[in-house]
C-alpha cells in the first residue's frame, strides 16, 4: 500500500471541488448572471451616452466582480461543514494549508475565472476604449484571487454560525477595498495613455502575500469554526 | 497505544466527565457508553482533535499527543455522525477523493470495496439518490480502504439494517484481529469477544 503525498491529497481536493461544481451549475452560472445583470443595468440606469459610460466603466465592472464573488463565497465551506468532510480534512496528516489552498484555487476557477472571461463584453458594452481591455483584464486576473482567499477567511470563520447574512461582506469588502482602488486605477492610468505596470505590480505584490498568508489563516480559522 | 489520563470536559457549565483515565491497546475494542448528552460524542472528538475544550493529558503510543499530530492522524481512521460522504458525487468519486487523504487507492479497489460493503451497482450513482443506509455504507467502505490503526466510530449502526450491522461488527472484529484498535460509540448491543466497555455519565 502506498503512502498518501500531499500533492496527491492536494490535487484530489482539487478535482473534487471542481466535479462538484461542474455538477451543481448553480455555482458556475449564479456569480456569472449576477455579473451580467449587475452590469447591464447601469447603461439603462445611468445614461446610454457612451462619454459618461466611459468614465465609470472600469469602476462598474470591478465592483460588479467583487459583489457577484460575494454572492458565491457563502457556499465555498457551508456543504463541507455540514456534511462532515471538513473534519476530514483537519483529520488528514496531510497539511490543511494546502488543502484549503486547492479549494480556493477550484472556487476561482469556477466562479471567478468565467467572469474575468467575459469582462471585456461588457466593457465594450459600456463603452470602455480598446486600451483598456487588456489591463482590466490582467487587474481582474491578478485581483480576484486576492478577494476569494480573503474571503475564504471569512467564510471559515462564520461557517459554524447558523444565519451570516451580511456578516461576510461586512468582514470581506474592507479588506478588498485596496485591491478595488488598484483595480480601477491601472485601468484609468491605460486610459490616460501611462503603462500602468505599477499598479499591477502591487497588486501582483497583493496576490503573492495572500497566497503565502491567507491559506494558513483559513486553515486555522477552520479549525476555531470546527471546534 | 492510546492512553487517556485525567480527563476533565466541562460543557455549558456542566460536567460531563472528571478524572476520566483508560487505555486502548493494539487487538481491543473499547465501546463508549451512556445516555444521550452524556458525552460519548464530545470525548471522541476531544480525542481526535477536534475539540479542545478539556484538561488533561492524551498519549499516543507512549509519547504526548500533541507532539505528534501527523504520526497520529495518519494512524487515525474517525467516522462521525457526519460521514463526509457528498451528496452530488457518487460514492466512487467521494472515495476516490476520501483515499487520497490516506492511503491511495485505484478504482479497482475502492470498487472491490463497495462490493464488499453492499454497494454493488450503484457506485456510480449520486449519493443524494441512495437511502439512508446505503449513505451511511459509503463511508464505511472508507474502513476497507484506509488502513489506520485506530477506528475512532461515532454511532455508525443507526441506519445500518441487521445484515448491516453484522457486517459492520465483523470489520470491527477482524480489525481487532489484526492487530488494530476501536474506540466505538454505539447503543447497539456488541457481541464481540474480548469487548471492553467505559460507561459515560454514571457518577451524576
Amino acid at each position: 500500500m502506498s503512502q498518501a503525498s500531499a500533492a496527491a491529497a492536494f490535487i484530489a481536493t482539487l478535482r473534487r471541488d471542481l466535479l462538484i461544481s461542474l455538477k451543481r451549475r448553480n455555482d458556475i452560472l449564479n456569480p456569472f448572471m449576477f455579473f451580467i445583470i449587475v452590469v447591464s443595468l447601469f447603461p439603462i440606469g445611468v445614461s446610454p451616452d457612451s462619454a459618461m459610460l466611459r468614465q465609470i466603466a472600469a469602476g462598474v465592472i470591478w465592483i460588479a466582480v467583487l459583489l457577484a464573488s460575494m454572492l458565491s463565497m457563502d457556499g465555498l465551506y457551508r456543504s463541507d461543514y455540514e456534511d462532515g468532510t471538513l473534519e476530514q480534512l483537519l483529520l488528514s496528516s496531510m497539511p490543511l494549508y494546502l488543502l484549503v489552498f486547492a479549494k480556493n484555487i477550484a472556487h476561482w476557477l469556477v466562479s471567478g475565472l468565467p467572469v474575468i472571461l467575459v469582462s471585456p463584453l461588457l466593457a465594450y458594452m459600456l463603452a470602455l476604449p480598446a486600451e483598456g481591455y487588456l489591463t482590466l483584464v490582467a487587474s481582474l486576473l491578478l485581483g480576484t484571487p486576492v478577494v476569494g482567499m480573503l474571503g475564504s477567511i471569512a467564510v471559515a470563520l462564520t461557517v459554524g454560525l447558523g444565519s451570516r447574512g451580511l456578516i461576510l461582506a461586512v468582514i470581506t469588502v474592507p479588506m478588498s477595498v485596496p485591491v478595488l482602488i488598484f483595480g480601477t486605477l491601472a485601468v484609468q492610468n491605460a486610459l490616460a495613455g501611462g503603462l500602468p505596470l505599477g499598479y499591477l505590480a502591487l497588486l501582483g505584490a497583493m496576490l503573492a502575500l495572500t497566497i503565502c498568508l491567507a491559506p494558513v489563516a483559513t486553515a486555522a480559522a477552520l479549525r476555531i469554526s470546527v471546534n | 497505544m492510546l492512553e487517556v489520563r485525567a480527563l476533565n470536559c466541562e460543557r455549558n457549565d456542566r460536567l460531563l466527565f472528571r478524572d476520566l483515565s483508560f487505555t486502548l491497546e493494539a487487538g481491543q475494542v473499547l465501546q463508549v457508553k451512556g445516555g444521550n448528552g452524556s458525552g460519548k460524542t464530545t470525548l471522541l472528538r476531544i480525542i481526535c482533535g477536534l475539540n479542545d475544550s478539556y484538561r488533561g493529558e492524551l498519549f499516543w503510543h507512549g509519547a504526548p499527543l500533541g507532539e505528534q499530530r501527523d504520526a497520529f492522524y495518519a494512524g487515525l481512521l474517525y467516522i462521525g455522525h457526519r460521514v463526509a460522504v457528498n451528496r452530488v458525487l457518487s460514492p466512487l468519486e467521494n472515495l476516490r477523493w476520501s483515499s487520497r487523504l490516506h492511503h491511495p487507492a485505484d478504482d479497482g479497489r475502492i470498487r472491490g470495496a463497495l462490493g464488499q460493503i453492499g454497494l454493488a451497482g450503484y457506485e456510480d450513482s449520486p449519493c443524494y439518490s441512495l437511502s439512508a443506509g446505503q449513505y451511511q455504507r459509503v463511508s464505511l467502505a472508507r474502513l476497507l480502504l484506509h488502513g489506520g490503526d485506530l477506528w475512532v466510530l461515532d454511532e455508525p449502526f443507526t441506519t445500518l439494517d441487521t445484515r448491516g450491522v453484522a457486517l459492520l461488527e465483523n470489520l470491527v472484529g477482524r480489525h481487532a484481529e489484526s492487530g488494530g484498535a476501536v474506540l466505538i460509540t454505539t447503543h447497539h448491543k456488541l457481541t464481540l469477544p474480548g469487548l471492553r466497555a467505559l460507561t459515560l455519565g454514571v457518577a451524576r
